[in-house]
């Protein structure tokens, strides 16, 4: 007897994504300036993460990727940015649950946690958070992991096991060629993110979330900064509207003095 | 103990932002080291022994380091790193590139884009696209920073005598490979260290349009940049992007035309000494952060500025 052996090529991509507060709203320092307002104010995937769903989806749509996965890590509500990345195509979803809110160099210990686990080829992210702008997760993350790192991505392309990027960089565009598996960091201008259509957002509230408590992952969570205060930034002067290009000019050179 | 500086350069001269971070590191300790990385450095080297604040520069030279890969940069920094107290990169896209990494490999967390320092352990950054300021404090054995060029000025690069030492490479098996960098070349000042930007929004339309404001930039002796919204349109290279995802910069002047200002934007210059805003739309969020609002056809009035200034040139020559 003869038997034929069909070998499926896996391609697993999974999808970090952050809850935060929505990019247009108008952000309030709390009144004891412990923080920001986080209470009863929108909240969204994080931007550029919706760059890293998009991008994932599409793999998936090219047939490049065989599953997708999106991770949230945080509280419990953080299921809806899980939601909304299978609203938007995503298979399943992860939520690591944790009360206290995560250091950079900690949630990329939960990712390497869950990455183990899952053994993704892939692993995609927004650059960085629009809360606390540190810029510094998939970085970590790739170096815990020990594989190629690729950040402020504008282009991607996988062919075969080779993965072509394009960076965004202070002088202009790098280009680097690289295998998976691969930690890369998305930039706005990777893609246009799609919006959920109805179907999908119903279809997406039957796709499977599991959720995990942060303590049974065995990592050293604890924040090594601590937040002595949050201000308000220093607030501008009122100036001035000038009625033509004449006054503007002598404005600049006999008031201002900067030309 | 000492503060280390990672230089950033092109394997021939420092970029400014080099010169920006060892002032924040001079605010620290005294004593400022300065590690450079990278290929046939020698005279790269030798040029950085005379920065006013530096007391030792330290070189790895390599043919490998020609492009800064992180993944080869990160591992030689980290085992330096271990006899200092606190490891600076300027928060340009090699820092941010990098230093994480380096916080990986010592398990220490990074504290990103410093606007401010008031002693050694203690930093201030904005979050929240600049719409909050943080205070944070950190003490750990290693403590590694980011700085916001913009936010503090370069020193001096001559009448120092730092002694030079060269630290061994250290190869690491790295699956990336360097392809190409598509460099913009312009005869114009740096965006990120320009005396005066002008920056171009939607409201230019086209990329043909933009030669307006290269040439009111040229005539101001300006670095040109551009909202986010001008280079997702195609307009401009993303490397002129101002905002929170794009450079941070705080000139003498900005001067922006055709921006409506959002918040993102707002972000990357509110920090300017003077600003100008030209929009023809009187309610654009921009006029609320301009020292100077001029509401007109930036069509007209730019051609107008570009007159007038030559006008006053011929007045003081």
């Amino acid at each position: 007897m003869k038997l034929v052996y069909f070998i499926e090529i896996q391609m697993k991509v999974l999808v970090a994504v952050k809850r935060v507060v929505d990019y247009k709203v108008q952000i309030r320092v709390k009144s004891d300036n412990s923080g920001v307002e986080t209470q009863n104010v929108k909240m969204s995937v994080n931007p550029p993460d919706e760059n890293a769903i998009e991008e994932a989806v599409k793999l998936k749509e090219q047939g490049i990727a065989t599953e997708t996965i999106a991770i949230s890590i945080g509280e419990e509500k953080c299921q809806d940015v899980l939601r909304t990345s299978m609203a938007m195509g995503i298979d399943r979803s992860i939520l690591v649950k944790s009360q206290n809110s995560l250091e950079p160099l900690a949630v990329a210990k939960t990712l390497k946690k869950i990455i183990e686990k899952e053994k993704p080829d892939l692993v995609l992210m927004g650059k960085q958070a629009i809360d606390d702008d540190s810029n510094q997760t998939g970085q970590i993350l790739s170096a815990l992991l020990n594989w190629p790192q690729g950040c402020f991505i504008s282009s991607l392309k996988i062919e075969d096991k080779k993965v072509l990027i394009s960076r965004e960089v202070d002088e202009g565009i790098e280009k680097l060629e690289t295998s998976l598996p691969a930690v890369l960091t998305c930039d706005l201008r990777l893609n246009t993110p799609r919006f959920a259509s109805l179907p999908n957002i119903m279809k997406a509230k039957k796709k499977p979330l599991e959720a995990i408590e942060i303590e049974t992952l065995d990592i050293d969570i604890e924040p090594k900064i601590k937040t002595l205060k949050v201000i308000d930034p220093p607030t501008r002067k009122a100036g001035v509207m000038v009625k033509d290009v004449k006054e503007l000019v002598q404005k600049l050179k006999n008031e201002a003095k900067v030309i | 103990m000492a503060v280390l500086v990672i230089a950033e350069h092109d394997n021939q001269v420092l970029k400014t932002s080099t010169l920006n971070t060892i002032t924040a590191a001079q605010k620290i300790n005294n004593e400022v080291h300065l590690i450079i990385l990278g290929k046939d450095i020698q005279t790269l080297s030798d040029t950085s022994k005379s920065i006013h604040l530096l007391s030792k520069v330290l070189k790895c030279d390599n043919e490998k380091l020609e492009n800064f890969l992180p993944e080869i940069l990160a591992p030689i920094i980290a085992k330096t790193a271990l006899s200092y107290s606190h490891v600076i990169a300027p928060a340009s896209t090699f820092g941010k590139n990098l230093l994480p990494r380096i916080s990986a490999l010592l398990d220490t967390t990074q504290v990103s884009d410093i606007i401010g320092i008031e002693n050694e352990n203690t930093f201030i950054r904005p979050i929240y696209a600049g719409n909050a300021i943080s205070h944070v404090q950190t003490n750990q054995e290693i403590n590694l920073l980011t700085i916001r060029p913009s936010s503090f000025e370069k020193c001096e690069n001559s009448g120092g005598e730092a002694t030079l030492e060269e630290i061994t490479f250290i190869d690491s098996e790295v699956k990336t490979h360097f392809v190409s960098k598509e460099v913009s070349k312009s005869d114009r000042p740096e965006l990120g260290s320009a005396r005066i930007v002008v920056s171009g929004g939607r409201g230019l339309e086209n990329s043909d349009n933009f030669k307006l404001l290269y040439d009111l930039a040229d005539k101001l002796n300006a670095a040109v940049g551009a909202s986010r919204a001008a280079v997702d349109s195609g307009y401009i290279g993303n490397e002129y992007q101002v905002g929170q995802t794009g450079k941070m910069v705080a000139p003498e002047l900005y001067i922006a035309v055709g921006i409506s200002g959002a918040i993102q934007h707002l972000a990357g210059m509110k920090e300017s000494k003077v600003i100008v805003a030209i929009n023809k739309d009187l309610e654009a969020p921009i006029f609320n952060v301009a020292d100077y609002g001029l509401s007109s056809d930036l069509f007209q009035a730019i051609p107008e500025i570009i007159k007038e200034l030559d006008l006053l040139n011929q007045i003081d020559s």
